[in-house]
């Protein structure tokens, strides 16, 4: 690693040289073409990893989900027994049902932090970093130490949001252990801990929008709320649309703010257990391998189909500049 | 960068701020974002006493040094400390080596099959990583690795997210200075290794610090796979500690504040490039 030097020195030395060698034909050929085998080569490392970790273990994860595993770890073909144990296990339709109140609630993130971004992207607006810095903290902090802290802000009894509450007079209930208001605690914390990733995404799609358009909007007379729902909001869809669907994937996801701000033994879990949090139960606490494996293609049916069907919806109301 | 392209169109003293209500709704939202982390911090200083009692303290009295001896002899949190770097460097590591090497070849060489094998990797950053799970826990099994530091970051040294990220860094290098070392007689590894690889140095940080702190904060593998407290990584380490205490919330946020530190200083040092990653990823995704 010497540094950026040695890539530049030889561009310098050579132009004219790549000239005379280039000169009859009218574009100068790749460089590195035919090169099959050190392609191979490059390619191999990631290649082999990921056809042994991710590739034929999808593939496996779907035959284990037409089979039954023994207690010393056979698979024994179970035709669709897995699937049948699926459509009538009430836990999955709790957990189908949470999960998407968790997706619809963690929406929220999406205008919260483009409002946040676009604050931040007022001309001549200071202290950018020091907020997005800020604002990106819950991101990159452990979750088990974010969970930890949320819970005892949580604690019915002396957490200090419940005391907040009480200065309004508002009697504040056991958050985390009361199934009727866990999901909500934790899709609060889900928002909380996505808005700073989204505002990134979500700035840098403003600082791609062409000043010229405010400049012609303001000689128009539009206000900076007419600038941000006229020129804003239309040319930042495409980001709005990536934004949407890495948060709807993410939620179908949760699995660690449960696990560890409720865990099994709460009286809540029943009202807040995902389908990640029911696949980890089924296969890694209960051993039953060969149902998880059945959690794990109903995931990943969801996913598919869900980004499938934004993309069929982007076309009414995303803009490509 | 911005405001210094500023500075010479307008000279004007800057004693107040522009945009004051822009600022307050910030300032408002700055401290939802940070509040938990302060009350974590004031927390792992008091005394039991006093993270129970109403109203709460905001200032612990006589600041408590002994939760975080507490934190290291109540598990070996250390141990774990050094678990989760361990795995943090050698999913790094690899992870931005492999990815560099894949993404070189997507980006810069002509090869049969390019294209499909591009949208074999495209389509694996699409499964969700459970659906591998079951079947990276028997590999690991098969292998005797159950409950080793290989296992933690074995798997996760292969990204198609990775390749893809450093691909689209790739194209993006101007063609004629790999051109001019071609003609000038370098070999395809030279080039790689000694011209693209340095020029490619932006992004091989932007996704190293994204692995960084994913591998960091990773709790579902390590709780599948290692169960010895002494081969954890601190992710999960600290979920058994909220078992053995229970509510002894200063010894709890003391070690979170510990295990979440390192991951937020390698962030605010390379903030710029993390923000770079995940603004390529989002805009060119």
């Amino acid at each position: 690693m010497s540094g950026p030097s040695t890539a530049t020195a030889p561009a310098e030395a050579r132009p004219i040289r790549l000239r005379t060698t280039t000169g009859g034909r009218r574009r100068p050929r790749p460089p590195t073409r035919d090169s099959g085998w050190w392609a191979l080569l490059f390619l191999l490392p990631a290649a082999a990893g990921l056809v042994i970790f991710e590739i034929w273990p999808t593939f496996q994860t779907i035959y284990f989900s037409f089979t039954s595993w023994g207690a010393f770890g056979g698979h024994v073909w179970s035709g669709l027994e897995n699937y049948r144990t699926l459509i009538a296990d009430s836990d999955i339709v709790h957990a189908i049902v949470n999960t998407a109140i968790i997706s619809v609630i963690s929406l929220l993130a999406v205008p919260l932090s483009a409002i946040v971004a676009a604050l931040l992207s007022l001309p001549g607006m200071r202290g950018v970093t020091v907020y997005r810095t800020l604002y990106f903290l819950p991101v990159v902090t452990l979750p088990a130490a974010v969970a930890l802290t949320w819970k005892y802000l949580f604690n019915g009894d002396y957490g200090l949001i419940n005391w907040l509450l009480s200065k309004i007079g508002v009697n504040g209930p056991h958050w985390l252990s009361d199934p009727a208001t866990a999901i909500f605690a934790i899709s609060i914390v889900g928002v909380w801990g996505s808005i700073g990733y989204n505002m990134v995404i979500f700035l840098s799609g403003i600082r791609g929008i062409p000043t010229d358009y405010y400049e012609a909007a303001e000689l128009d007379g539009a206000g900076r709320l007419a600038q941000f729902f006229h020129i804003t909001v239309p040319l930042l869809t495409p980001s709005i649309f990536f934004v949407t669907v890495i948060t709807v994937i993410n939620s179908l996801q949760a699995f660690d703010l449960i696990y560890l701000m409720v865990g099994q033994q709460s009286p809540a879990i029943e009202r807040t257990e995902t389908l990640v949090y029911l696949f980890y139960q089924r296969g890694f606490a209960e051993h039953d391998g060969g149902y998880a494996a059945a959690i794990g293609v109903l995931l990943l049916l969801a996913t598919l189909i869900l980004t499938a069907a934004q993309f069929r919806l982007q076309r009414r109301w995303v803009h490509y500049g | 960068m911005a405001e210094s392209m500023q500075a010479p169109v307008r000279h004007r003293r800057r004693f107040r701020p522009k945009h004051p209500i822009a600022h307050l709704v910030l300032c408002v939202g700055a401290v939802f974002m940070v509040g938990p982390f302060l009350w974590q911090l004031s927390t792992s200083l008091q005394s039991f006493g006093e993270s129970v009692s109403v109203p709460p303290t905001f200032l612990p009295h006589s600041p408590q040094w002994s939760n975080v001896t507490t934190v290291f002899g109540a598990l070996p949190f250390g141990r774990e400390l050094v678990n989760t770097t361990v795995m943090t460097i050698a999913r790094t590591v690899g992870q931005v080596l492999f990815s560099a090497l894949a993404g070189f070849a997507f980006a810069r060489m002509q090869f049969r099959g390019r294209g499909v094998l591009f949208a074999v990797f495209l389509s694996v950053t699409m499964v969700p990583y459970q659906v591998f799970l079951l079947p990276q826990y028997q590999i690991m099994q098969k292998l005797g690795l159950l409950n080793t530091l290989v296992a933690l970051f074995l798997p996760g040294m292969f990204s198609a997210f990775g390749t893809f990220l450093m691909r689209q860094f790739f194209r993006q290098l101007p063609i004629e200075i790999e051109e001019a070392a071609r003609i000038d007689g370098a070999n395809i590894l030279q080039i790689f290794w000694r011209i693209m690889l340095p020029m490619a140095a932006p992004g091989m940080i932007a996704l190293g610090v994204l692995v960084i702190i994913w591998s960091w904060n990773d709790l579902l593998w390590p709780l599948v796979v290692n169960s010895d407290p002494r081969q954890m990584p601190v992710s999960a380490g600290l979920a058994s500690l909220q078992g053995q205490y229970t509510t002894n919330f200063p010894v709890l946020m003391a070690g979170s504040l510990l295990a979440s530190l390192p991951v937020i200083i390698v962030f605010v040092v390379f903030q710029r490039h993390l923000m770079s990653g995940i603004a390529f990823s989002g805009v060119k995704g």
